[in-house]
């Protein structure tokens, strides 16, 4: 693999982390992060169904009118989420009960039609699948480490299986109840991107009052 | 008294944008300003109040298992072609509705102009449509939903959009600046919310 590839392939995962710095697809990355498992089965959902929709549009942007692309790409994308739902409901039953209308809503997730509008459109194939295998991984880095914590504190255990011994069951383990509920997730994806652009100062936003725009509207 | 409920439930209790989390890439990326929040939350508003009937009665009378019985095919079930006819409809609908301001409130539209285009891709609205499928709500029950649910993302947006006014002059820790804080904020919003948990009328 040549470095400009892998670069397309890594990039994603950290550095340019569709989530913590493009703030895409946020919906579906807080709503199924109560357990490991829905955010595991949520994270491959997604990267199969961004790889492929890359790789298919890409393949077809030459024959793409420009003032139809979105209408195509949608449809695109959609039937590729039809064929997901279908075969998680056909192979994985329970999950798919628990994930609801959020496989639905992959249709509507930024980072898919995001990456075929800005990627897809204008690279070869190959490119766009590593681009899209890259921002699968980099959703499910997110993912799964915030759902690993919620699960964690919120039940005690991880994967179903019981971890920290819970107080009702005559262990020490209290459960934080927050960690089930809507706002831990909003909380854990804050302390995340803290952390990150701690880490890489570069991705810190400058301050509202000094930017250009603002100025100009004041 | 039964739709009093669905109306409470759908608009607070289960706020679309603060307990299901849809629409929020917008709902961050458009509560900057209190107008903006007004103008993109009441787009919300009508688009879904359209869509979520709209989406019922395609659902019940042409894709729902026996959906098809009035053109004598009573075992065709067409359900899993759900998704892509929402989608569809949605986006068709919105385009009918650019058209239609354009052509009958000039004034308007250039207030909602450039957010319209966005509703299509918007969770909030789609979500809408997939609940009222899964909830398995009759007609009335689906305007009453689609109104609430917008009502509620209305409010939701709003609320944020004057706490990140005040926050402009704020000075946090540099990796906190502009999202992080956001999040913080939406959070602690979500959490104001969940004091709804457990309201019932009738």
């Amino acid at each position: 693999m040549t470095t400009a590839k892998r670069a397309i392939l890594l990039a994603p995962l950290v550095d340019r982390n569709p989530i913590t710095l493009h703030v895409l697809g946020i919906c579906s990355a807080l709503a199924v992060t109560k357990s490991v498992t829905t955010a595991l089965v949520m994270s491959v959902a997604v990267t199969v169904v961004l790889v492929l929709s890359n790789t298919l549009i890409s393949a077809i942007r030459g024959f793409i009118a420009h003032s139809v692309r979105l209408i195509v790409q949608i449809t695109i994308i959609a039937s590729l989420v039809i064929v997901v739902d279908q075969l998680l409901q056909a192979y994985a039953y329970e999950e798919s009960k628990q994930l609801s209308v959020f496989v639905g809503l992959i249709v509507t997730n930024c980072i898919v039609l995001g990456r075929a509008e800005s990627f897809a459109m204008n690279r070869p194939p190959l490119e766009s699948a590593l681009d899209g295998l890259g921002n699968g991984l980099g959703y499910s880095l997110v993912l799964i480490a915030v759902g690993s914590v919620r699960e964690l504190f919120g039940t005690g255990s991880l994967l179903g299986v019981q971890v920290l011994p819970l107080a009702s069951e005559g262990g020490w383990y209290e459960p934080m109840r927050l960690m089930s509920n809507a706002p831990s997730a909003f909380f854990l994806i804050a302390a995340l991107i803290w952390g990150m652009r701690s880490a890489l100062p570069d991705q810190a936003e400058p301050r509202e009052a000094d930017s250009p725009t603002e100025k100009a509207q004041r | 008294m039964k739709h009093l409920d669905l109306f409470v439930q759908a608009a607070f209790v289960q706020n679309l944008a603060l307990s299901f989390f849809l629409g929020m890439c917008m709902f961050l990326a458009v509560s900057k300003r209190m107008g903006t929040a007004l103008g993109f939350g009441l787009a919300v508003l009508v688009v879904q109040t359209i869509t979520v009937p709209v989406n019922h009665l395609i659902h019940s009378y042409l894709l729902r298992e026996g959906a098809l019985a009035w053109a004598g095919l009573p075992d065709t079930d067409l359900s899993f072609l759900g998704l892509v006819t929402y989608i569809g409809v949605i986006a068709a609908l919105v385009q009918v509705l650019e058209m239609v301001l354009d052509r009958f409130f000039p004034a308007l539209h250039a207030a909602l102009g450039i957010y319209l285009p966005l509703l299509t891709v918007n969770c909030a609205v789609l979500g809408g449509s997939l609940f009222m499928v899964q909830r398995d709500y009759d007609l009335t029950e689906s305007v009453v939903f689609g109104f609430a649910s917008g009502l509620g993302w209305l409010i939701a947006i709003m609320l944020l959009a004057g706490i990140r006014e005040r926050l402009r002059f704020a000075d946090p820790p540099a990796g906190l600046r502009g999202l992080g804080l956001t999040f913080l904020v939406v959070g602690l919003v979500s959490m104001g919310f969940m004091a709804f948990a457990g309201l019932e009328l009738g």
